[in-house]
């Protein structure tokens, strides 16, 4: 009975069949076209001036390391914010809010999580930067830290809802073995819940720089866009740029075919490998939930 | 000694839970500041002409009507691409696949999928719809792109309400003579669309909130009329808020604030439908 048992039962199934391929091709098809469009950059831009600091598209020079710096900076400001917060929220709704207080805070951080990036940046250049630039006496306020903290925001859904599923997947055996032996639920938590949850956790923090990298109209929009190369922890408060917002801003108005068109796609396929590493990585980590799936994507 | 100890060992959890309890309302609090902020702020731009009348001045007055029916287009347009191909994968994940390498393979491709920045879907829409195919930057190529980026969310949030319903009612109807796609059609896939439509809305909502991978495939910066065809580009509201707080000088700030309300209230409602939908499901849920 399992079997077809008619030409439109045969169709069907063969169509569902294939359709589960489709994300298989998708990668593949993104992949191809990344290589297409970016390899030729191999070929007309020396590798010795693309791994230069010198990005100035105009007169020929393709540095990108001044925007992988860039991208590192921000990215690293984001998680200072998202990785403690994200997993403190994720630690107090899992294990210390009431039920009540767990109903209203997953939905308001699913929230947080489909806010459209190009309002907080909007917010970023209205309200946000000219505060900091007068709070940190700065000449502008569109700088790398102004991109970390909204950054780190955008960052924060993804690591409170994958590290909350790891802890929620602890048994709850662990806890009531911990407690009964007397520990506080403060020390369980520390010590038991949290240790057990471990790769799970890391999974987030993972999940959640690979997205901090990835984002591209936030920064765009609020770290002041100059290429200029990142290399002290002072660089956090003068404006740089990153590798998406490079893309971004400048694709609109490159000629199709031409080299700073190949570079660009040459980024691109940086940045898809980059989050391509990132995602096999956490992926291969041993926490699997069966809720996972679902939560990285919220 | 021990009663010191343990008193210790109490204030310690004491200022522990408040030091959390404190990230966790400074984690959320910005969140609905955030939504007030731009509620009382863009209020007083809203008006009959902001929501029905077409920009003017340089787009410093006027309307935004353009860019909210370009929005909704290019929602519907991924809808339609990214809706069938998402559950009839996750069709196949949950009631053909069995665990194999291959199955892997595609889990794999899901979550890179899902993980793939997106102005990386804008060079590769770009590439491929745009140039390759030569759909032009179009409603069509920005939609195609779009779908791509929505997919992920949509086939594993409509796997998971797949495989939540129990396997009982598979084996019944199985038992009565019903065929396998006449078990998904009228039993599995009537149980689980609750879960599959809230799904779709939360990935729909992401693509109608995005910019960057309609940048280079089918946005416009300003258009005098509406869109004729799926071959025309668009206005799209995320991208008209972009474009009216970087791009134009002296932009009277209503206005701005006003676009941003109109996105977030177009993206509000609908994570507000999908959380009704969802805790519906849950309350009226049997099994």
């Amino acid at each position: 009975m399992e079997k077809s048992l008619n030409w439109r039962e045969f169709i069907i199934t063969r169509a569902i069949k294939a359709s589960g391929y489709s994300a298989v091709v998708f990668v593949l098809l993104i992949f191809f076209f990344l290589l297409r469009e970016g390899l030729p950059t191999l070929s007309e831009v020396e590798t010795s001036s693309l791994l230069n600091i010198r990005w100035y598209p105009i007169e020929n020079y393709f540095g990108i390391l001044p925007l992988i710096t860039g991208s590192i900076i921000i990215t690293f400001g984001a998680a200072l914010i998202a990785v403690p917060f994200g997993i403190g929220t994720a630690v107090y709704i899992s294990e210390i809010a009431p039920r009540w207080m767990r109903e209203i805070l997953k939905p308001l951080v699913e929230l947080l999580g489909g806010l459209p990036s190009v309002v907080l940046g909007f917010l970023g250049i209205l309200v946000l930067s000219p505060y900091l630039r007068i709070l940190l006496d700065l000449p502008t306020g569109l700088t790398a830290f102004t991109g970390s903290l909204l950054l780190g925001g955008i960052a924060v859904p993804t690591v409170v809802s994958v590290a909350e599923d790891a802890l929620d997947s602890v048994p709850r055996a662990y806890r009531e073995g911990a407690w009964a032996l007397g520990a506080t639920k403060w020390q369980t938590i520390w010590r038991v819940t949290l240790p057990a949850a471990k790769s799970g956790v890391l999974t987030a923090v993972m999940l959640g720089v690979g997205r901090a990298i990835g984002e591209t109209m936030t920064v765009m929009m609020v770290t002041g866009n100059a290429p200029v190369m990142a290399t002290k922890l002072g660089s956090l408060f003068s404006p740089v740029r990153t590798m998406t917002a490079t893309i971004a801003a400048e694709m609109g108005e490159v000629a199709n075919g031409s080299t700073h068109y190949h570079v660009l796609f040459f980024i691109g396929m940086v940045l898809f490998l980059i989050s391509l590493i990132v995602n096999v990585i956490a992926s291969s980590v041993v926490f699997r939930s069966k809720k996972r799936a679902e939560r990285i994507l919220s | 000694m021990t009663k010191f100890l343990s008193r210790n060992r109490h204030t310690v959890q004491r200022l522990g839970f408040s030091f959390i309890t404190l990230m966790a309302l400074a984690t959320v609090l910005p969140i609905v500041g955030t939504i007030i902020y731009i509620l009382v702020q863009g209020g007083s731009a809203i008006s009959w002409e902001f929501i029905t009348g077409f920009p003017h001045d340089g787009m410093r007055a006027g309307g935004i009507l353009p860019a909210i029916i370009g929005t909704l287009y290019l929602t519907i347009g991924t809808a339609i691409f990214s809706v069938p191909l998402g559950i009839a994968a996750a069709i196949y994940l949950s009631e053909y696949a069995k665990d194999t390498q291959w199955t892997r393979l595609i889990r794999l491709a899901i979550i890179n999928l899902a993980g793939i920045p997106s102005v990386v879907y804008g060079l590769f829409g770009l590439g491929l719809f745009v140039l390759f195919l030569q759909f032009g930057t179009s409603i069509l190529a920005a939609s195609l792109t779009l779908s791509i980026m929505t997919l992920p969310v949509i086939i594993s949030t409509a796997e998971e309400a797949l495989r939540s319903v129990p396997q009982a009612f598979r084996t019944v109807s199985i038992s009565l003579g019903a065929t396998r796609w006449q078990t998904i059609r009228k039993i599995v896939l009537k149980e689980a669309l609750p879960g599959i439509l809230t799904g779709v809305i939360l990935g729909l909502e992401r693509a109608a909130g995005e910019t960057a991978p309609i940048l280079f495939t089918g946005a416009a910066f300003f258009l005098p009329r509406l869109p004729q065809s799926p071959f025309d580009a668009t206005m799209a509201l995320p991208y008209h808020l972009f474009v009216i707080s970087t791009q134009v000088p002296e932009m009277p700030i209503q206005i701005q604030y006003g676009t941003a309300l109109v996105l977030l209230v177009f993206v509000l409602t609908m994570n507000l439908i999908a959380t009704v939908i969802r805790s519906r499901a849950r309350a009226k849920r049997q099994w």
